[in-house]
This record gives structure tokens, sequence and C-alpha cells, in this order.
């Protein structure tokens, strides 16, 4: 549990960060909580002969509203997205999955950006953003770029940041009157989820308006199950329907096997936490 | 000054004797991280160790290319086989009478076995070493299902023991086999079942697991070449059988060889053994002349350093019709992995399974224990409980639940009527051992009461007709268990290891202004000795627990004793302590009887003094009488107050307990909730109630992590799964359920002080319980036995397979 050497790099500004990612190649890796790379380097898995630290730079930790949006740095550790009263008010949904994410001491140092950007399956916060609709931020040599939280990821630990970017800021849409819920089964505090679902919806006379579903830790991916959500559209949430839509995401599934469970277990707990979430989700719209 | 004498009461309490619920002194230090452990030694130009290790389960060594590790900077040696082999130390005896390979000598036989030890300046170079050894492996078939072991063609895993069919038990069926044990009468077994009413039979397994103390295994050795002595500061639950191995396998003689346990985080018989790393230190020290350091990491742990249980049990009961047990037939093939290094007195191959007729009155049994080889750990460690008790009672208790189903009868019940009964103790079990004493139908009755188990059968059979009316998703389970442990390892007429009696020992001296030191051959490694045997120390004594300094784990110091596992520290260093204790006291007692001048036999002892029957205000307190003894001790009487004793058991003790646990499962999910967990345990005399009830709590906390999730698990190609605490279950503080103690008290009747020992009860009937709880949730749908561990994929698994998931 040694890793091997490495230098430390602590850029003061985003522009020396990614100049420093630049010149100093693939060999090195930007560093935000940590919580995923140093076990990787402790088990030398991964062996990156630098490591630039983000935590220096002060504008990567602010949470800000925007043009009906909330804007939140890639430093932001979950402890302060926790403690945010307008996270809390705009984007209750992202205080229920950071609650379920590890325990204190992790969510002390453990960031959003870290969450979403090194395309971990395991990680919460990605299927929530797909949920979201949110998008990323991402700075690199050639300059900013905005990318959809729904187009990120292309495998397990394979997302669309190229070599030299560095994920800035998260954008997440300001919606009224949503019901949100997201469900996590885990076999203790600190595990990754068996499997998780987070269910975004709007209510109109009863029926759903719109609704938008994120699973965590089925696939090698988070997941956005569009199809599924489309067919809630319209329907009062009644027994039937859900039973079809959760069929759509089940089928969508592709979970690995580990100590969670194996994977037609996985695919039925997500079926499981998505129906539950479902019906939180109702009670919870305007 | 007599008029200012306090009252008894005042006496009483400032002792903090036995029965007080004294805090523990030893938590004063620890929670302020000022404990000692072995990581904490740090010497000058001390160098570290690390190893290098199989990627396979099975395979043939081909050749070790080490050069370019001894090139990275830092990097002082490389050592291998060949180079154990020069000082004769490729190999080590195990305590279980086998061999077992220090570093891969020719071949692996279990994943991440230890192949080179790597020695630096510095943790990290030592880490870059490791990653630069070149090993080319030959793969080999692997084993990893006992059940496969002894197939005709199965592959050969020791090669070292080809042409030998005698092992250290006797005869040797097979090339993977290690030893057959049996006890009990056979014909007289078989023809119970012959005549039977009913009879259960079930395979019964209990899956392997890991005691995962919060403290690796580690160690430094440093090597005076000018003096050829040997300092070994490690974590051991056992420091003086240490200092013999390592003299007999180094040949260094005993006496230059100098063992310190420190401070010891947790031990749950991991820390019993003797491990690679530590060898590898000390030859590291000897050949490089400077203090070595070996700390494995939590992986290293869990896939190398021991493992537990492993026993798969054919569990066979015959009984009449009305629900009478009338015999026992048992069959476990226990799983030892590459080398037999169970940690067992030596003549036990099989621990005590033989307590497997549990706390019932089975006229007949047969156990017969088939021990086979696999590419697995070496190990077979008594986690937290007495040798091999906890799988016995597992057994037991699980087969006298399915056989209660298979009569139709409520398992409280049938317990009841199958109890030895308090009258029959001293019990003499078919299988072969005197139980001391005993009254289980008190204990059960009073768990009964306390938790309302009719109210809760009654719930159980509302909420029943309610899943099955489609209402409810959850099914509820109640579990019973009722253990008896066997513990105090032991007498010498049937205990040793390695030839060594398992005695233990205490020194008491008092110092002449009446406060004490008393060093005990046991070593504490969280159970609070510094505390408690203060406490004995002060009933016996009258010398109050504040001014008792306890000091063990340093060989040149502390009397020779056989360490802290079994539950052996209470019954057998405790009895120790009591009877060292007894010689001060009765040396103080001629003092008193000179200083008061009257006849020893006209004193009565009181509390904290002698004082003349009768004549209260007549009286000598302990601390009057140890300046005399060092200032003006009575004429022809030598000076001083101190006392050794070592203590050779009778009998073993025999702790038992009640436990019900009533859970709730959400059959969608397999998610097991325990909404009350009650246990009842009697451990005779109790010295600190706090203690016992934080024994407790432990205890269960491990037992409801072994029997909900906590595996260390295997594919089939030997690759060990998930060894490390994101897979491995360890409870935190938010899954644990609430525990609810209580007491019965039925002292040892030949005990000094009457205890028994109660620090491995709660794992060993904890699990049984909660395993009880899970089957009887599911019994009402046609299950009769659910292999542990009940995690919620598992359950989910049960749940579906009889149809009632969503």
């Amino acid at each position: 549990m040694i890793p091997g050497a490495f230098e430390y790099h602590r850029p003061k500004t985003l522009v020396d960060a990614v100049t420093m990612l630049a010149s100093l190649g693939e060999d090195a890796r930007p560093l935000a909580g940590g919580h995923s790379l140093i076990p990787l380097m402790k088990q030398r898995l991964s062996a990156p002969s630098h490591l630039i630290d983000l935590a220096g730079i002060g504008d990567l930790r602010t949470i800000s509203e925007e043009n009906g949006a909330l804007v939140l740095g890639a430093m932001v550790t979950q402890r302060a997205l926790l403690a945010s009263a307008l996270v809390q008010v705009k984007a209750p949904l992202l205080i229920e999955a950071a609650q379920q994410i590890a325990d204190p001491q992790i969510r002390a140092l453990g960031t959003l950006g870290g969450n979403v950007a090194n395309g971990d399956p395991g990680n919460d916060m990605p299927a929530v953003m797909m949920c979201l609709d949110a998008s990323y931020v991402a700075q690199g040599p050639k300059g900013m770029r905005h990318i959809k939280a729904r187009d990120f990821y292309h495998g397990a630990y394979d997302t669309a940041l190229a070599a030299g970017e560095i994920l800035t800021a998260i954008h997440v849409p300001i919606v009224a009157g949503q019901g949100t819920a997201y469900e996590k089964l885990k076999r203790k505090i600190g595990d990754y989820a068996v499997a998780a679902a987070a269910v975004v919806l709007t209510m109109a006379n009863g029926k759903v308006a719109t609704c938008s579903i994120g699973l965590t830790n089925v696939a090698p991916t988070p997941l956005w199950a569009k199809d599924a959500a489309a067919m809630l559209v319209g329907t009062t949430l009644d027994a039937g329907s859900v039973k079809k839509a959760v069929a759509a995401a089940e089928a969508i599934t592709d979970p690995a096997s580990d100590g969670r469970g194996p994977p037609d277990y996985r695919r039925k707990m997500a079926g499981i936490m998505l129906t539950r979430a479902l019906a939180r989700a109702a009670s919870r719209a305007a | 000054m007599n008029d200012m004498t306090p009252t008894r009461e005042a006496r009483e309490a400032k002792l903090e004797g036995m029965g007080c619920k004294r805090k523990r002194v030893e938590d004063v230090r620890f929670t302020q991280g000022r404990g000692n452990y072995v990581d904490d030694i740090k010497l000058p130009a001390m160098l570290y160790g690390d190893m290098v290790r199989s990627s396979y389960a099975h395979a043939r060594v081909k050749r070790i290319d080490t050069s370019k590790a001894e090139k990275v900077p830092g990097v002082v040696a490389v050592i291998t086989a060949e180079t154990l082999k020069t000082v004769n130390l490729a190999w080590m005896p195990t305590l279980a009478g086998d061999v077992q390979m220090v570093l891969a000598d020719g071949k692996v036989l279990f994943q991440n076995q230890e192949v080179a030890f790597v020695v630096a300046t510095s943790l990290q170079a030592a880490a870059d070493g490791v990653e630069l050894v070149e090993v080319d492996y030959e793969e080999l078939p692997v084993i990893v299902d006992p059940f496969k072991s002894m197939a005709a063609d199965a592959p050969v895993l020791r090669e070292d023991l080809a042409g030998k069919t005698e092992g250290a038990h006797g005869k040797r069926d097979h090339h993977n086999h290690i030893f057959k044990w049996q006890v009990g009468d056979k014909p007289l077994t078989d023809e119970a079942f012959n005549r039977a009413d009913v009879k259960i039979d079930e395979l019964i397994s209990y899956h392997r697991t890991h005691p995962s103390p919060l403290e690796t295994c580690q160690c430094v050795a440093s090597f005076d070449k000018i003096k050829g002595e040997l300092t070994l500061w490690g974590t051991f639950q056992a420091p003086h059988v240490i200092r013999t191995v390592v003299s007999l396998i180094s040949k260094l003689p005993e006496h230059k060889i100098h063992v310190i346990a420190p401070d010891v985080g947790g031990g749950f018989g991991n820390k019993v053994g003797a491990y690679s790393g530590y060898v590898c230190a000390v030859v590291a020290s000897i050949v490089t002349g400077r203090p070595v350091k070996w700390v494995e990491d939590r992986m290293e742990n869990l896939s190398t350093t021991s493992f537990a249980r492993d026993y798969h049990m054919r569990t066979e009961i015959a009984a009449t019709k009305d629900g009478k047990v009338t015999g026992l037939r048992v069959h476990i093939l226990a799983d030892h992995g590459a080398f037999d290094a169970c940690a067992d007195p030596s003549k036990w191959p099989a621990g005590f399974s033989n307590i497997i007729t549990g706390s019932y009155d089975f006229p007949v049994a047969h156990l017969c224990v088939d021990g086979v080889y696999t590419n697995k750990a070496p190990g077979g460690v008594a986690y937290r409980c007495s040798f091999r008790v906890t799988e016995a009672a597992y057994a037991i208790e699980r087969g006298m639940d399915i056989l209660a189903q298979k009569l139709g009868m409520d398992p409280a019940e049938l317990r009841l009527k199958n109890f030895i009964k308090r009258e029959q103790f001293p019990y003499q079990s078919a299988l072969g051992w005197e139980y001391d004493s005993g009254d289980y139908h008190t204990a059960l009755n009073k768990a009964l009461v306390a938790v309302d188990y009719a109210g809760l059968r009654a719930e159980q059979k509302a909420k029943r007709e309610a899943f099955k009316r489609g209402e409810t998703r959850e099914i509820m389970g109640l579990g019973i268990c009722f253990f008896t442990e066997i513990v105090g390892a032991g007498p010498s007429k049937n205990c040793d290891i390695l030839g060594l009696a398992m005695f233990d020992s205490c020194e008491i001296r008092i110092h002449p202004t009446g406060s004490a030191i008393a060093r005990v051959g046991t070593k504490s490694t969280g159970q609070g000795h510094e505390t408690t045997w203060a406490q004995i120390i002060a009933s016996e004594i009258g010398i109050a627990a504040s001014e008792i300094m306890v000091e063990e784990g340093n060989t040149d110091t502390a009397p020779y004793g056989l360490g802290t596992y079994g539950s052996r520290s209470t019954p057998v260093a405790g009895a120790a302590i009591a009877m060292a204790s007894r010689k001060i006291k009765a040396k103080a007692q001629m003092i008193a009887a000179w200083l008061l001048e009257v006849h020893e036999d006209d004193l009565v002892f009181d509390i904290d003094r002698f004082q003349v029957k009768g004549v209260p205000e007549r009286y000598k307190t302990m601390t009057d009488i140890a300046w005399v003894a060092y200032h003006s001790p009575p004429p022809g009487m030598e000076p001083g107050l101190e006392a050794v004793s070592y203590y050779d058991p009778p009998n073993m003790t025999y702790p038992f307990g009640a436990y019900i646990c009533v859970m709730d499962i959400d059959v969608d999910t397999g998610v097991a909730k325990t909404r009350r967990f009650y246990a009842l345990d009697d451990c005779g005399t109790r010295i600190n109630p706090m203690i016992i009830e934080g024994q407790v709590h432990g205890g269960l906390t491990e037992a409801f992590a072994i029997s909900m999730g906590q595996e260390i698990r295997y594919d089939e190609m030997g690759n060990v799964m998930g060894a490390s605490f994101m897979d491995f279950f360890l409870p935190t503080a938010v899954e644990t359920p609430h525990w609810e103690t209580d007491h019965t008290v039925t002292p040892s009747p030949h005990h000094p002080i009457g205890a028994k020992g109660v620090g491995e009860s709660p794992n060993v009937g904890g699990v049984p319980a909660f395993s009880n709880a899970v089957n009887d949730a599911f019994s009402f749908l046609g299950s009769t036995h659910i292999q542990m561990p009940h995690d919620a994929w598992r359950l989910w698994k049960v749940a579906e397979k009889l149809g009632v998931t969503g």
C-alpha cells in the first residue's frame, strides 16, 4: 500500500493547472479529493509521475446561481454541497444523493468534480447529473467547452474529457415543481451501491408531465434510462405502467458480478430502487 | 485513627474489586492516542521489509530474479527461500504438527503466498523493490472446493509430503488428506439412528472468514550481534510461546531472546500463530545486523495471515416423535488451506469440536472430522472462540431448529425438553467432556420472558398471514440460540501447545508502601486485563485496584504463560492471579497475627484488613502489613511480600447463554433488519460487569458481521476476492443492531473465584441466533436450511427460489 514515486504540484490558478497538465503530458493526473485515485496509486494500479493538486485553486470551490442554473465548482466537497442553503432549495436531489455517498470523513474531502469526472461507475453523482440534465465545463489547452452529462460517459473510467482537459464546473438546470428522489441500496456505510436510481419528474393533473431516470452502478457507465422515463409520461404511475417502465430500465442494465451480488440480482435491484424512487418523487412533485 | 475509620461500604468501594463496573484504565492512553503499538517503534538504522507475493493459487516457481530489485536505491537485501535454506529456515513448523513454507520453495500453494522479502532503508524503497522482483510461474491446476480435494484424480498439492501416509494425527487416506479424527461411539450411535422415530440430516456449512483485527500483524526484529541477542517486538497474543518457537527454529538459546508484545490492537485469534513475515524479519535482522520492521497491510492480512472457519458439517440428529433427542452423528469436512497451520492445542486437530452435543443430553454421539488441503491460505484460527467451538455451536443450534421444524415443535420448547438438567452437573457428555456447572432452564426461561417470546410468535403468525394475503413484503424471523462453550484451555492432562502444558501464571509484588505490581502470562489485545486483573487482586488481598499495576507481554519480566485466546485468560490466568494473591494473603495473615499478638486463626479478613474476631477495632490493613513486611518482619520470617503462582486448571469451564434475535426481511431486496437482539450470558462470577457488557457488544457485532455477510471468497482459479474493507463486510455503528444484555450467574465449582470467561461467548452464540432468525423467517415458505453468509443478495436468491420475490 505504498504508491510509486511521483512529483506533487499545487498550482494557484486554473490557467497554471491547465498549462502544467499540458506540459507534463500523459504521466500527469489532476488530483481533486483523491478518494478514487490515491487508493489506486497505493495498490500501484495507477502510477502517475505527476499529481497536479487542484486544492489551491479557490475559484473551483464556489457555488452560485447563474441564468437559471446552479453552478457548482469542481472542487466543491460533498460536505460543502450538503451545507449549501442554495443547493438545498434549488436541487434537493443533489443533497439526497450526497448524503448517501460514503461517510462523513470521505464527504469532507471528496469533491463533486472528482466524483463525476473519473468515470467510476460506482460513483453516485454521474447518474444524478444525467438525470438532472447537467452539463460539465471542461477547460483545456484549446479553451473551454461544455459537455452534457448524458454524453460524457463512454465506458468504465472512459469519459469525453480530452487529454489535457480539467473539469472545472457543473451546471445544473433549476426547474420549479419537480419531485425528485434517489434510492440507493448498499451493504453498509461507505460502500458503493448494489444499485441506485435517481428520478426527477413533474406532475400535471395527476399525470406525469416530465420524467427523467438515472441508474448507478448497474453497468460499466452510469445510465440515463430515456425510454423507461418516456413510457411514464402521461400515466398516473399506476402499477401496470410502472412495471413496464421498470422492465425497460432493467433491460438496459449490464451489472458486474462482485461481492454486492450477481448480475441478475443487481438488475432486479435497479428496478426495485426505481419503483421506490418513482413513488417518492411523485409524492414530492408540486 | 480508628475513629476515622471509613464505613465498610466506603472501604469496599475504594477497592474497586470484583463486581465493580470499574472504568478501563488502559483507555486513558488509548483514547488519547498514547498507546504504544508495534508500528510506533522506531529504532536507529531500522530497515523495512515488504513481501513479494504469488499472483497464482497454485504454480511452480521456475525462476526468481532479484537482480533488478537489488539495484533499487535503498534496497539492502532480497531474501528468498534459497537464502533461508542457508539457515535452515525455508520451512517452519506449524502449531498443528505440519510444516509450512516461509518463502515459496519450488512452488506456491495459495494466492498471495510469500515469495520473497525485500529489505530496504525505507518503506517506499522496499515497495519499489517488490515491484521489480521477477518471478516466472508455471500454473498448476487449482483446488478451491474442499469437497473436490480428495477426488482420486485431484492434483497433488503438497509434494513435500509424497509417500507420507502418516501425518501428525494419524493415517492419511489421500495425498490431499491431513487427518481423520473420530470421537464417540459409532456402533451405539448408528443403532440410535436405526431406532429413531425422527431424523434430520443436513449439510451445515460455516464459511471461511477472517478475524480482521484493527491492527494487522507486524513485528520489529533487532538482532544484537555483539551480545548474540534477539529482541522481537510483535503483535503477539502468546509472547512466551513465540519465544520458545523462535528458539526452537532459530537455535538461538531462549535466554537470549526477548519477546515483547506492546499494546496490541485486537487479536481475535489472528495473532496466535507464527507467520512468514516474523521469520523473514528475524533472518533479515541477523543477516543485516540492523533492526527490521515488517508491517502487513490490510489486503495481506485478510488474504494470507490465517483465516477462520471453513467447516462443512453434515449434521444428523435422531429423536423420538415427541422430541427427545436420542443420538447425534456429525461428519465435518475441514478445509485447512495449503498448510495445516490451525491454531489448536497440539493433540486436538479439530479443536474442541466435540463440544458439538451442545447444551443437550444426548445419550450417544459420534463425530468424525476429515481435514484436507486446498489452494487457500493456511490458518484455521479460533476467531474469537475457543478452538472450533463456534463451528460446533452453529451446527448443533441450527440442527436443533431443523429438528423442531420437522417435529412441528417450537424451537424453545424442543430445547427446554432436551437440556442437561441442573442436577446432572458435573455432566459427562457423550463425546467426552465433563461440563462443570449450568442452569440452562433458568437461563432460557428468563430470556423467553424478557423478550415476550409468546407475544413475538403471535405477531409472527399474524405477519405470515398478512404476507400470504399480499399486505406486506416483509417476513419476520425469531432466532434462538442456546450455546454451551468450552473454554479455558487447559488442563495439562489434555492440552498442550508443542508440548508446553497450557497452564498460566501470575507474579505479584506488594511494594513497601502498599501498592503493587502484578505480572501475568497472558496478553491483553483489548480485553482490559490491566483493569480486571487488578480487580481480582483487590478483592483477594484488599489493596485498591487503583494501587495495582498490571503488566503483560514482556517475556523477560512476565512469568511464563500460554497467552490470551480461547477465552482462557480468566479461567486459567485469572485463577493463577487468585492463587498468587492467596499466597500473599496467607503471609500477610501471619504478619498481622504477630503484630496483633493473636493466633492466626483468631483473625478474620475484612475487605482490606485482618481484624481480630469479634474485636473489629483491632486490625491491621494490608498497607500496614506491607510496610512491616519490608521494615520489620516477624522474627524468622523472610522479608518481602510477593508470590508467584502457576495454575494448571483441573477442568475447562463451560460458559453458556441464551440469545434471541428478532429479524425482519424485505423479500424484494433481501435486506434483513435486526429489530431486536437479546443476549443473556452466564459466565459464572462476574469480575467487571461493564467490561463483560463491552465484550458482549463486540462479540455480537462480529457475529452479526459473520452471519450476515463477512466472508473470504475465492473464485475457481483460487483468486481471493474482496480482501479489502471495500468488500469484506466490517459493519459500522450504522449497520450494527442495538444489543440488550442480561445475565444469570452459575459459578464454576472448580475455579478459585468461580469465573468462566466471556469474551468469546457472543461470537459463538451470536452467529447461530442470527442464522436461526433468518432461517425461521423463511421456514413457513418451505425452506429448511439456508447457508451463511446471509447477505442481501443471497437472501433475495432464497426468496426468488421460493417464488416470493416481486
